[in-house]
This record gives structure tokens, C-alpha cells and sequence, in this order.
């Protein structure tokens, strides 16, 4: 039993040192107390699928170069069983799968997130390799009319590529742009033609971000170099004014996707976008600002790991809170942060039905078992075998009739969700439902608390770039536990004593 | 009135969880000397040798295997109790109060049969009636035959007294009824009905059931305002002499009264509950400060035991205040 004196100077100690670090860092490197405004970060997600022919196998996936207007914030490649590398080929970097043996259908993601970045540039130097100097006859011919007869009215490149435009869209269409048109495709007509003109241009390919689409593919589009910036154009319509939901995606080499080892390859891309604090974001691109002992100098993945983990406290103090000061019953002491901690996976209403749902049932299946005659170990391990047998049923049927929600639920710890089942058995046998419904409810109420704090963008954002903050709600734990009034519970428990 | 006024109940001195937890619990209570009272086996065995009485051990079955024979251990007794050691609240308790021919007769009428039995026996071996879970044992124990005078006070189960003993010195009593609501166990939670005793006496002071004031059993309709429990001061000093034994300062001693042995230990608990307050209508926290103030603690249970029937008196209206007025007896004792 420590003294009073030591306990609260070691509480003051604790409060102090983290208040006072977390100051020190806000004022020191600028971290803002507050998540600040909210960014857009486009989600990216290119998927490659080829059927590999059953020998080494070899995926090359043109990657996104620097450009004006986004910033790449995170990357991802996925592919079980694949060895995976970055390389640069030709000014573009590419991601490079590779796998000795691969036979059947594959399916390989690069997962990408973007922020729009108005001070995000491109390279200084336009590169354009001369993709055609001499053109076969009759095309040579046919072009070098066609080119002539824009030159004298145009100023300069982008001038004649706005003329080259109009005179191919004309119509009726120009007898020379017909016979080459039946041998090129537009975009690379257009570019073909512009080199031959010396004027820098280049074919690339560009993706349209727009919410929510699925299985989309590259646009071709053409860029002319000029006042040390490209400028886009579409080959069908004319200079491109709005880029700014266009991601150019491929700019120096031709190939998008090269599979090797593999047929009816193709790359799709679906793009969503979703919204977060601006200031996580910048932290993430730039682990190199922060200081060298922090959060920040893990990797990506492991970063938002620990912006999990971190919050744990958070829960476990409204834990105590609910037990200590209201005197709430809980079934199992910290399973409603677990909950709560899987509820902010899954979003609230949708975690909280398919927990009732799971446990529903499960202990639906327990009072079976319970005439089964089992001893408890083997009772728990079959549970947590029909919690998950539960669990992907409840997940496919609810992909089938397209409520995605369901999926989520495999947040949930299927031990957690054993244990809690079990218990909840237990205490249906020999305490009676009111009981179950009691202590029930109670993990609910205290899991929903500890999620509606642990969700809190202001919450999430303290937590993970303050860690010391921890302290100070250390230090309120330790005052919590030493805590000897009435709970609010008592309150109704002792009422008749309240009364002379 | 729905909630208590917290400073009311402060004034009164009603103990809260937390500061049971903290200052006395915490306080007294030695976490060393946990495992005995959490183990009736060995609390049983332990007691037993420092003179406190219980209920005869009939047998003990450790290993599944053993439960194969359990029909041969069971062989000479009719009646008897089946329970587990480490069990909590009166859990998987299993009271035989007779043979049938094709089973056991519980003591609300149903007939187990041996395979019932069996599985029972195997459920609290894995560890289902235990705290956390544990694996378990279970103890085969004589039927404790209920003492004449409480006729009609129970509800099935023999009703059982608890007492809050404090550094060797019973503060509190109550005596546990068990109702058709609490299914025959003397469990307040489940809805026993708890009777606060005068220490001084071991007469009523007034009955709850459910945190709330009755003045009849809610089954047989006995009255409950004209109790006092017999051989009195023996029981508080076999709950005194727990202390030395367990080394426990803050701990609930069950306690039963056999119509042939007396008053007998049941088990002990080192986190008794609060509802003894409601019961008595009282607070601990006068009782249990007037202990802390004494500056000699006597080694004889007789002592303690005659120190607490004298301070510890329930006056209706001066509540309290008794115990700071004076240290005169304020009453006689039975015995």
C-alpha cells in the first residue's frame, strides 16, 4: 500500500511529463493538436489478370510517374507467391512480380493512394523518344501534305496540334487523313504526325478518377512539350483544359503490362476515394522530417498497425471509467475494447447486428452442445470452429444478395467471440437470461462508448502523433483506481439506505 | 427514491465496492492466502485442523477416470452434497437428499440418474461451475440436515448465515434464505433472501430480497421479524477463529447450523459481498473504523467475539452513533 503523498506526486509526475512533452513537440516540430481539414485520397487499385501457362512466370506493371498534380502517398503491391521488386526502366518505374512455377489463373493488385497536390511537379525535362522518322509510302506523302497544309497556320506546337485536330475531325473527312487513318490509329496518328513536324509530342495513357468506379481501363491520350511543360490533348476533340482528374498513368514506355510466362493477360483499375486528415497523410509521405525516435520512422503498414494499437488505451480507460465510477457489468473484463475495436472496422450499426447475430446463434448451437456431454476445452474449440463456419455463411450470403457490410464481420476475434458465447452460456444456465441480457448489454454499451471515443478523428489523431499523451492518461488510471467512492450503481443498489 | 444520496450514504458509513476493494480488501487481505479460501477443499482440510467444525468429507474426485467408480464411492450414503472446490456463488452445487431406484432425488424432486450424476461430475472437473474456468475437483460432502428452529425459513436449502469477520472480530451478520427465485441457493444475486442479525443478539434486524425491504418469505410466507438464531455465540467465534486460520482480515465466513453437529463452517470467502448493509440496514464503515482504532488485538476468538456483541448492537434510530458514545455494553447477549 503506497502513501498518498508518493502515489499522487507519481500521478502529478506522469500528467506533467506527458502534458508537457506533447507541448514541447507542438511547438518544436509544428504537430498540431487538432487532425486539421480533411483531404481527398483517391484509392487506386490496378488488378492484373493473366493464366499463367505453368513455368516461371514474369509481371511487369508500368507504374505512374511524378507528375503535376497528385502525390503519390502509399503503395502496395500484392501477389501471394510472388517475389517482388522495383525497377526503372526507360525514365518510368515499373513493378516487377516474378514466380518460378505459376500455372492457372492469376490475379496480382498494385494498390496506389493519391492526394491532389498542387505543388506536386513532374520532371523539369520533357523526354520524347521519335517514335516514326520515315513514314512508308504512300503514307509519307499523305502526311507531309497534311502537315504542310496546317504549318502556315499555326504559331507554334501547340498551335499546329490544335490545327492537325481540326483538319482530321473535319468533315467531310480530308481524303489524306482517310487513307492514313486506315492504316493508324488516331492517337498514334496524331503523335506520328507531330514528330514528323518536329514537334516534341509523345503518346500516353491516362486514367480517369472518379468515385466508386470498377474494371476501368487507360485512355490514350497525346502530350506536346512546350514552355517547359506538356500539354494534353485529345486526339478526337482538342487540347485537354481540366486535368485534374486525369492520373497519367504511362508516358515513356509503350507497354502498359508485359506478362511472361502467361496468356489473356490485362491490367483493370477501379478507383475509389475516400476521406483523412491531411496531416496523416503529409506524415506518412515525409517519415523523414519527423524525429528519429517516434512513430513515424516505421514502415506504412506497421504505422497503421500501431494507429490501432494506440487507441487501446483510449478503450481500456473507458473500461475502467464504466466499472469504477458507474459500476456497469461487463462479460469479461476488456472484451468490449476488443468489440469496440473491431466495431471501428466495421462501422457501428453493421458490428453491432452481426455480433448479436453471431452470438445469437452461437449460443443457439451451445445449448446443443451443452447435451453433448463435452469437457470445456473441447466445447471452447468446437465453438470457435461453428463461430467461424457462422461467420463465412453470414459473409457469403451477404456478398450474394450484395450487402457488403456482412464481410466485415470477420473483423471480429473468433476467439473473442467463442469465449464470449461460452460465457454467456454458462451464465444463461445457471443465472438465468436476465443475467445474459444484463451483462450483455453492458459489454455492448461499454464497446459502443469505447468505439464513439476510439472513432473520434480528434481521438485517433492525439493518440497516434502524441503517444505521449499515454501518459497523462496513464496517470488518470491510476487516479481512477484508487478511487474509493460510490459508483453510480450503488447509488440505485444502496437506495433504501439513502433514506433516515 | 430511486438513487441513494451518495453523501447520505457516506454519512450513514455504507461501505461502496471500491473502497471494499481498495481499503480493506486490498487493505487486509493478503493476495498469498487467496488460494485457500478460493479452494473449499482446502479450506476444509485446513480449518478442520485448527478445531473449526464442518460438514463430514464423504469423498473427493480428482481425475475423470475416478468418476467411472463414483457408483461404488456412493454406495454407502443416501444423502449427500456434491460440489466443487473452486466454484463461485454456489455454482454446480448438487444436493441428494435421497435414492430412488432409478436415480438421486435433488433436493427439489428431480430425479438424476447415475449417468446425470456422472456428467455433472465431469463438467465441474473440466472446470464449468470454476472461477476463470480452471480445471477442478469435486467434493462429495454429508447433507447438512437444517437446525428445527428455522422450520419454514427456507425454500429448499438449508438456510446459511454470513458473517463479515474483520481482523478476527464479526462486524456484521446476516442470515441467507433460499427462495424458489434463487432455485434453492443461498445466493443473494439470484434472489435469496438475506436477514441482517444483531451481532449482539442474533436476532433480525430486517430482511431483503433483491437489494429491497420484505417482511414475509416470498414462498412459504414465514415471517422474518421474529428470528434468533441459536447457539449464537458459537457460531461467531468458529467465524472468529477462521482469521488465525486464513490470515485474512477482511473475510465472510458461511456458516450453517446441522440439527445434530451444530454450527458448522460451509466455506469462506475473501471478497464477501455488500448487501449484508441493505440487510441490516446499516453501514460497515463504522464498524469496520472501530476495529482499526483499537490498539490491541486480543489472540482469543472469545474475546473478539465478546468485544464485537458488545459494540456491535443494532439500535433502530440511534443507528451508529452507539458505537462512538460509549464503550458500555449496550446489551446482553444469548448465547
Amino acid at each position: 500500500m503506497t502513501e498518498r503523498g508518493p502515489f499522487l506526486f507519481l500521478v502529478a509526475l506522469l500528467a506533467t511529463v506527458g502534458a508537457v512533452t506533447a507541448v514541447f513537440r507542438n511547438q518544436e516540430y509544428g504537430l498540431p493538436f487538432l487532425p486539421g481539414a480533411q483531404t481527398t485520397v483517391w484509392q487506386v487499385d490496378a488488378k492484373i489478370e493473366f493464366r499463367a501457362t505453368g513455368g516461371p512466370t514474369q509481371v511487369i506493371l508500368t507504374l505512374p510517374p511524378d507528375q503535376q498534380g497528385y502525390r503519390v502517398v502509399n503503395e502496395i503491391p500484392v501477389g501471394a507467391g510472388y517475389g517482388f521488386s522495383f525497377e526503372e526502366s526507360g525514365g518510368q518505374r515499373r513493378a516487377h512480380w516474378s514466380k518460378r512455377n505459376a500455372s492457372g489463373d492469376q490475379t496480382l493488385y498494385y494498390k496506389l493512394e493519391l492526394v491532389a497536390d498542387d505543388s506536386a511537379k513532374g520532371p523539369d525535362s520533357g523526354t520524347w523518344s521519335r517514335t516514326l522518322n520515315r513514314w512508308d509510302e504512300p503514307y509519307q506523302t499523305a502526311a507531309q501534305e497534311l502537315i504542310d497544309s496546317v504549318v502556315p497556320l499555326s504559331a507554334d506546337g501547340l498551335t499546329l496540334a490544335q490545327q492537325l485536330i481540326q483538319v482530321m475531325s473535319t468533315v467531310p473527312v480530308n481524303s489524306n487523313v482517310s487513307l492514313l487513318l486506315d492504316r493508324f490509329a488516331l492517337p498514334t496518328l496524331f503523335a506520328n504526325l507531330l514528330a514528323s513536324a518536329d514537334i516534341p509530342a509523345r503518346s500516353v495513357q491516362v486514367l480517369l478518377l472518379e468515385d466508386g468506379r470498377r474494371r476501368q481501363s487507360l485512355i490514350e491520350r497525346v502530350q506536346v512539350w512546350q514552355d517547359g511543360e506538356w500539354h494534353l490533348f485529345d486526339p478526337g476533340s482538342g487540347p485537354v483544359a481540366d486535368t485534374s482528374d486525369l492520373l497519367l498513368w504511362q508516358t515513356e514506355n509503350p507497354v502498359v503490362l508485359e506478362v511472361i510466362g502467361g496468356t489473356q493477360s490485362r491490367v483493370t483499375y477501379s478507383i475509389i476515394s475516400q476521406t483523412r486528415s491531411a496531416f496523416s497523410l503529409t506524415r506518412a509521405a515525409e517519415p523523414g522530417e519527423a524525429p528519429a525516435l517516434s512513430l513515424y520512422s516505421l514502415p506504412i503498414e506497421e504505422q497503421s498497425t500501431f494507429k490501432l494499437i494506440m487507441l487501446l488505451p483510449v478503450g481500456a480507460l473507458v473500461v475502467v471509467f464504466m466499472r469504477i465510477m458507474v459500476g456497469v457489468e461487463t462479460s469479461g473484463t476488456f472484451m468490449p475494447v476488443l468489440i469496440a475495436l473491431a466495431f471501428l472496422q466495421t462501422e457501428l450499426v453493421p458490428g453491432v447486428l452481426s455480433f448479436l447475430l453471431v452470438v445469437a446463434i452461437g449460443l443457439l448451437i451451445r445449448s446443443y452442445l451443452s447435451r453433448l456431454n463435452l469437457l470445456l476445452v473441447a466445447r471452447i474449440a468446437t465453438l470457435v470452429t461453428v463461430v467461424i463456419g457462422i461467420i463465412s455463411v453470414f459473409s457469403i450470403l451477404s456478398y450474394r444478395f450484395g450487402f457488403a457490410g456482412g464481410l466485415t464481420i470477420t473483423f471480429f476475434p473468433m476467439i473473442i467471440l467463442a469465449w464470449t458465447i461460452e460465457r454467456m452460456s454458462i451464465l444463461w444456465e445457471e443465472e438465468g437470461p436476465r443475467e445474459v441480457l444484463v451483462q450483455g448489454s453492458g459489454s455492448l454499451i461499454v464497446a459502443t462508448l469505447a468505439f464513439l471515443l476510439m472513432d473520434l478523428p480528434t481521438v485517433r489523431h492525439l493518440a497516434f502523433n502524441f503517444p505521449e499523451l499515454h501518459l497523462c492518461l496513464l496517470a488518470l488510471i491510476l487516479l481512477l483506481g484508487r478511487y474509493t467512492g460510490y459508483r453510480l450503481s450503488e447509488l440505485r443498489r444502496f437506495a433504501t439506505m439513502g433514506r433516515v | 427514491m430511486m438513487w441513494a444520496n451518495p453523501f447520505r450514504l457516506r454519512r450513514r458509513g455504507v461501505l461502496g465496492m471500491n473502497r471494499r476493494n481498495i481499503d480493506y480488501i486490498g487493505r487486509y487481505n493478503d493476495r498469498r492466502y487467496y488460494p485457500l479460501v478460493d479452494n473449499k477443499l482446502e479450506t476444509k482440510l485446513v480449518v478442520r485442523n485448527a478445531g473449526v467444525t464442518v460438514p463430514e468429507l464423504l469423498g473427493v474426485v480428482r481425475t475423470q477416470h475416478e468418476i467411472e467408480f463414483i457408483d461404488v464411492v456412493l454406495e454407502p450414503f443416501r444423502q449427500f452434497v456434491i460440489k466443487p472446490a473452486q466454484g463461485s456463488g454456489g455454482r454446480g452445487i448438487l444436493v441428494i437428499t435421497g435414492r430412488e431406484d432409478d436415480g438421486f432425488r435433488k433436493s427439489n424432486g428431480d430425479v438424476w440418474s447415475l449417468r446425470r450424476v456422472k456428467r455433472h461430475l465431469s463438467n465441474i472437473l473440466s472446470g464449468l461451475h470454476s472461477l476463470g474456468g480452471r480445471t477442478d475437483v469435486a467434493i462429495i460432502e454429508d447433507l447438512v440436515i437444517s437446525d428445527d428452529t428455522f422450520g419454514d425459513l427456507s425454500h429448499e436449502g438449508v438456510p446459511d448465515i454470513r458473517l463479515i469477520v474483520f481482523r478476527g472480530y464479526p462486524v456484521m451478520g446476516m442470515l441467507r434464505l433460499a427462495t424458489k427465485a434463487s432455485d434453492g441457493k443461498a445466493n443473494l444475486h439470484q434472489g435469496a433472501v438475506g436477514v441482517g442479525l444483531d451481532i449482539s443478539t442474533g436476532r433480525n434486524v430486517s430482511a431483503v430480497q433483491f437489494d429491497r425491504p420484505i417482511t414475509h418469505h416470498p414462498d412459504t410466507g414465514a415471517r422474518l421479524d421474529q428470528i434468533a438464531v441459536p447457539h449464537w455465540r458459537e457460531l461467531l467465534t468458529l467465524a472468529s477463529l477462521c482469521y488465525d486460520v486464513t490470515h485474512l482480515g477482511y473475510l465472510g465466513a458461511d456458516l450453517v447450523l446441522d440439527r445434530r453437529r451444530g454450527p458448522l463452517l460451509l466455506e469462506l470467502n475473501a471478497r464477501p459481498g455488500l448487501t449484508i448493509q441493505i440487510a441490516n440496514h446499516e453501514g460497515l464503515v463504522p464498524r469496520l473504523s472501530r476495529i482499526e482504532l483499537l490498539e490491541e488485538h486480543s489472540r482469543d476468538p472469545g474475546v473478539r467475539v465478546e468485544f464485537a456483541m458488545q459494540h456491535f448492537v443494532h439500535h433502530p434510530y440511534r443507528g451508529q452513533q452507539s458505537l462512538w458514545e460509549s464503550d458500555t455494553p449496550a446489551q446482553g447477549s444469548t448465547g
